[in-house]
């Protein structure tokens, strides 16, 4: 259920890189941060798979609900580093200005 | 139990050669300019693929980790490194799923490279032709 996540997360991260306007929103970080997180979790579920056999396709919903809660938090954690990253470089400038009126 | 350190290692090892290879390119940069080189996708672009993802998927992995009690604030951080049984399994872990996973991520990024180089030597016209297809 991570994986899955995460996997969907990344998809979306790089159609939205994909059809970006110009690099201010610095949307690779975040195919990164998701990719890189995927194929880690993918290699993760081929061990598993390798042990639990079919076993791996029949989780317990307990098992399910707390993974789903996990991947949920790992995109939500992904979201804040590129969050902040993106505040930090300031690309557009804003938080300069913001700063400055202030 | 502590699989993302093997990634994590190879994305310290990768950022370190990517600073040398952006002096190396630095200094070779005045050089390819009177020549007129070709444009291409610089190795040091490439490395920051690679570590990038790499150090990617090992802080979300940490977390993971952190979320079932595998990585504690306090020394020795990992639970695993208490008991010399769990730390072995550990280890063993580390040689497996780690290893796999580096492994993986480093396969990605060279077919990404390989990819990425034919789209930029890419004609112009071919390139229109495949949007308007």
């Amino acid at each position: 259920m991570t994986l899955l996540i995460t996997i969907f997360a990344a998809v979306t991260a790089t159609v939205k890189w994909y059809n970006r306007k110009n690099d201010d929103m610095r949307l690779g970080t975040l195919c990164f941060l998701y990719w890189g997180a995927s194929l880690m979790w993918l290699v993760d579920a081929i061990f598993e798979f390798a042990e639990l056999k079919s076993a791996y396709f029949t989780p317990d919903p307990q098992d399910m609900l707390n993974d789903a809660f996990l991947g949920l938090s790992v995109v939500a954690l992904g979201l804040i580093i590129w969050v902040v990253r993106l505040l930090i470089a300031d690309p557009k400038g804003s938080v300069r200005a913001a700063l400055r009126k202030g | 139990m502590a699989c993302f350190l093997v990634s994590a290692g190879e994305a310290a090892v990768v950022s370190i050669v990517k600073k040398s290879v952006e002096k190396k390119e630095a200094s070779g940069k005045e050089h390819s300019k009177k020549e007129g080189a070709a444009k291409e996708i610089s190795l040091s672009t490439k490395l920051h693929w690679l570590s990038s993802l790499l150090l990617g998927g090992a802080v979300l992995l940490a977390f993971e980790h952190v979320w079932h009690g595998e990585v504690v604030p306090w020394f020795p951080f990992l639970t695993a490194m208490s008991d010399p049984g769990d730390a072995a399994e550990m280890l063993q872990e580390m040689g497996t799923v780690g290893v796999g996973m580096a492994a993986l991520i480093t396969a990605v990024w060279a077919v990404m490279c390989k990819a990425a180089d034919v789209i930029v030597k890419r004609p112009e016209q071919e390139a229109q032709k495949d949007a308007a297809a």
